[in-house]
């Protein structure tokens, strides 16, 4: 049996209200009046890079070992870098072996679907899973619909043999250049054609057809569907698909375009993690998605469904969101508006390379020394380990923080640095078990946190070197939040 | 412990520039403002100095690097001249060099200066510092404010100290150097404040506000020192001779330990308690008569006073509240109005915190002097809290 064995998801925190950017657009966009709801969109230290890792985490969980993976696959249209591996850089975050395989994939809409199938494909060579990972974070003109309907997120689905929670039971594709929108290499925004006829001369006509075949191939009847998934930012288009498809209207599922937009890339899977955490065991879920053609896996969740959770899931994601009606913030992060940066804006951010590697399982991978004589951590490890009064050679060995139970020691919020979203918040964090690290914290507000306030690690972008176009990634701390993102007490 | 310095060295002149944001002035004129008051006061020629030491902290913005630029400023004697660096506690290491060499007998007659033109970056605070290639891909880009506001949160976490109680204390703290720096014509401020004024002013980092921060400013600052037989055989007479020079250095535990709780200055513990030996001070609350601490930080001067051993632990904010060290105070603190007044030129500041307990010890401070101090304590702290140089001299009269 091939399937699923593991899912989770990730929404950023931050929610644009898209009644505020409406508002903010009025004199020159009145036609987005009536938009309702909110769309997720990337802190200034997020990208798809950092939501691919944080949605792997979700589907990994804490666990040490995760020797079992042996392929990474991100499916995105917005990676950071054009060379430079985007799933290489996510596999050292999770500290996975060297030896695993990583690529990118890209180029469509359905391109999370493409990396499934590939995945599929590849289970039968490897021994271990196939981390399939999908993550966007695209850019839009201001005043433009797209710019409400977006959404940045990522998701993620383990493949392989073992435990499986939702088996692969049928697919199909279609490959065909119908161009409903276009970015060419080096462009950022996308350019749309005419709605109705992506409806009716697109979706209409190639949907069904793959959703019909896959459904063929699993043996399932349309009628006998539990849970049709088909991400669409069209009004009522998924139900018109699921209809032509011979789908029961109850079993679409819901889109969240009101709750977090549509997340490009991610959004099919995003959707998918979220049925997933209620599905019933022997229950069948398709997966439909369009772009550049169509295509559609069919799924039956098997008794184990019960018992798998994310470490938190789409569902625990979707409530900790945070609404910000603050339109230039938005923009100030897309880079779509040049904030003065002043005098110490001017740093110059150039990473050495050869430093970077040097030190790749602490950066990446927030791996510390500890003394296996006495037992201390050190951050970052060191050939020598110092407890007072003994300085011991070579006795580190790698352990890891990112997973660790933590909390601030000491804190302070500056208005004085260049900072993205100022204050700037930094302090020392005490990792339970050892480990001390004075570093940078993210997504919280003023006044949230205090010495003693719990705290998680997030892999994030550290500095953006807009001289080179380089972006260097490492850990933050951020509060511990329960589901309604209430930051949880201190200890 | 060696026998230590106590005595073995004498100060033969002093001089310090006056201290602000000098736009007429270059780094080369500062030098010479502060070299030529501490020849005067020395009585010597150029031809009798055998070494100089010469601390910047800047090079980038200030003087360029090596001994050169102080050499050609003051058109030294092709004498050697070591530029030394350890961060904000540079002044003290460059004292440290002269007294060493004459007190190894190597040199008769030494000269540290130490000069920084912070003036010229185009902004306020301190410019943003170079940390190597590995630091910065995951260290916060810190500023020193945030830096040493976290021992305000960790102060007020340890001790439960309520946050209104300790913001008040700090307003103390620099109401207190205020109201003396008011009364020196070469600090760079000299208006007092109120405490109003401290509570109420913008933060700049959290809980730090505007008047918690010492100033940014330009200055130079010169010392010559040689032995007390030489000192004495050029007719100088009430001879103030050093008692200790410490300097501790952290090394990594603070930072990379879980045994420190970020509350107080490991270094300043040590290098106190090494610095009180030296000196053979058993009782520093008697026995130290005034101090010039590193006040860069409101709350730095606080805890200061408890690593110092001048308050118990924990006890720090009663006694800045009870004015213990106002100028009126048990052992007074900043007579000259500290960092807080005089503005932090890096690589002066260890320097220009000795002229002052030199001035005192003399009876030369002016409005500002204090009655009869015999001992003074000059600490002088470079780098950060959690990894730091902390420096601590102490001077007197020959033979206290």
């Amino acid at each position: 049996m091939i399937g699923i064995t593991a899912f989770g998801g990730y929404i950023p925190r931050l929610r644009l209200s898209r009644e505020a950017v409406a508002q903010a657009n009025a004199w020159y966009a009145p036609q987005f009046a009536s938009q309702k709801g909110e769309r997720a969109f990337a802190n200034w230290d997020e990208d798809s890079v950092t939501m691919a890792v944080a949605a792997a985490r979700d589907c990994l969980g804490p666990s040490e070992d995760r020797s079992h993976v042996r392929c990474v696959l991100l499916a995105t249209n917005t990676p950071p870098f054009a060379e430079r591996l985007n799933s290489a850089i996510v596999a050292g975050a999770l500290t996975l072996d060297d030896t695993v395989e990583a690529a990118d994939l890209g180029g469509t809409q359905r391109v999370a679907l493409a990396a499934v199938t590939q995945a599929i494909a590849r289970s039968n060579t490897y021994k271990g899973d196939v981390l399939v990972l999908a993550a966007d974070r695209r850019r839009t003109r201001a005043a433009s619909p797209q710019e409400l309907e977006y959404g940045d997120g990522a998701a993620a689905l383990l493949i392989g043999r073992n435990n499986v929670l939702a088996e692969l039971i049928g697919s199909a594709t279609l490959s065909v250049d119908f161009v409903d929108h276009f970015r060419a290499t080096g462009s950022e925004i996308d350019y749309q054609w005419e709605e109705r006829w992506v409806r009716d001369e697109g979706i209409s006509k190639l949907v069904p057809r793959v959703v019909a075949e896959a459904l063929k191939e699993a043996g399932v009847n349309p009628d006998k569907v539990d849970h049709f998934i088909f991400p669409t930012s069209f009004s009522r288009m998924d139900a018109q698909v699921a209809k032509a498809c011979g789908v029961r209207g109850d079993a679409i599922a819901q889109p969240m375009m009101e709750r977090i937009g549509n997340c490009g890339a991610a959004h099919g899977l995003i959707m998918l993690a979220n049925v997933l955490e209620r599905a019933q065991p022997g229950q069948v879920i398709v997966l439909a998605q369009f772009g550049s053609g169509a295509q559609a896996i069919v799924l039956r969740a098997t008794p184990l469904i019960a018992g798998f959770k994310p470490a938190r899931g789409v569902s625990n994601w979707l409530s900790r969101g945070k609404e910000d009606r603050n339109y230039t913030r938005f923009l100030s992060f897309g880079g779509q508006l040049q904030l003065e940066r002043g005098m110490r804006g001017e740093q110059d951010r150039k990473t050495a390379l050869s430093t970077a590697w040097r030190n790749r399982t602490a950066l990446l991978g927030l791996v510390a020394g500890k003394c296996r004589v006495t037992g201390s951590v050190h951050f970052p490890p060191s050939r020598l380990s110092y407890d007072p009064g003994a300085p011991l050679q070579d006795t580190q060995e790698p352990y890891r923080l990112a997973d660790r139970a933590a909390h601030i020691l000491s804190w302070s919020a500056e208005y004085l640095s260049y900072h993205p979203s100022p204050p700037h918040h930094y302090g020392q964090i005490d990792f339970e078990g050892g480990g001390r690290i004075l570093m940078d914290f993210t997504d919280l507000d003023v006044g949230e946190v205090d010495s003693g306030t719990a705290m998680e690690m997030v892999f994030r972008i550290k500095d953006v070197d807009t001289v080179r176009g380089y972006t260097r990634y490492f850990w933050k701390a951020t509060p511990a939040r329960d589901e309604s993102g209430a930051i949880k007490s201190g200890n | 412990m060696a026998n230590g310095i106590k005595d073995k060295v004498a100060i033969l002149g002093m001089g310090c520039s006056r201290f602000g944001e000098r736009w007429e002035a270059s780094p080369e004129d500062l030098m010479l403002e502060a070299y030529s008051e501490a020849m005067q006061d020395a009585g010597i020629t150029p031809d009798q100095l055998d070494a100089a030491w010469f601390s910047t902290h800047m090079d980038d913005v200030g003087t360029g690097r090596g001994g050169t630029p102080m050499s050609i400023a003051l058109r030294l004697p092709n004498i050697g001249v070591t530029r030394v660096e350890n961060f904000c506690a540079g002044g003290s290491e460059a004292i440290r060099a002269a007294v060493y060499a004459v007190a190894a007998g190597a040199c008769d007659i030494a000269l540290a200066l130490g000069v920084e033109k912070l003036k010229d970056t185009g902004y306020g605070g301190l410019p943003v510092a170079t940390v190597g290639t590995y630091i910065p891909q995951w260290y916060p880009n810190a500023v020193a404010p945030a830096n040493f506001a976290q021992v305000a949160a960790a102060y007020r976490y340890k001790h439960r100290v309520d946050p209104k109680t300790l913001k008040r204390a700090i307003a103390h703290v620099s109401v207190k150097s205020h109201e003396n720096g008011s009364k020196n014509l070469k600090a760079h401020l000299q208006k007092t404040i109120t405490e109003e004024q401290c509570l109420r002013a913008p933060t700049i980092a959290a809980p730090l506000g505007l008047f918690d921060c010492c100033g940014v400013s330009d200055g130079a600052a010169a010392v010559i020192v040689t032995t007390p037989d030489i000192a004495r055989g050029m007719g100088k007479r009430n001879l103030v001779t050093f008692k200790a020079l410490q300097i501790a250095c952290s090394n990594g535990w603070e930072l990379q330990g879980n045994g420190w709780d970020g509350s107080y200055f490991h270094t300043t513990r040590i290098a106190a308690k090494r610095a009180y030996e030296e000196a053979g001070i058993d009782r520093p609350r008697e026995q130290i008569s005034m101090t010039e601490v590193h006040d860069c930080f409101s709350i730095t001067e606080l805890v200061t006073m408890e690593d110092l051993f001048l308050s118990d632990e924990g006890c720090a904010v009663r006694d800045v509240l009870e004015g213990e060290f106002d100028a009126s105070g048990r052992v007074p603190c900043q007579i000259d109005g500290g960092l807080k007044c005089f503005g932090h030129p890096v690589g002066a500041s260890g320097i220009r915190m000795l002229y002052e307990i030199y001035l005192q010890l003399n009876g030369r401070a002016g409005a500002r002097q204090l009655g009869g101090p015999s001992v003074g304590l000059i600490h002088n702290l470079g780098g950060q809290p959690s990894q730091n140089v902390c420096s601590i001299s102490i001077i007197g009269g020959e033979g206290v």
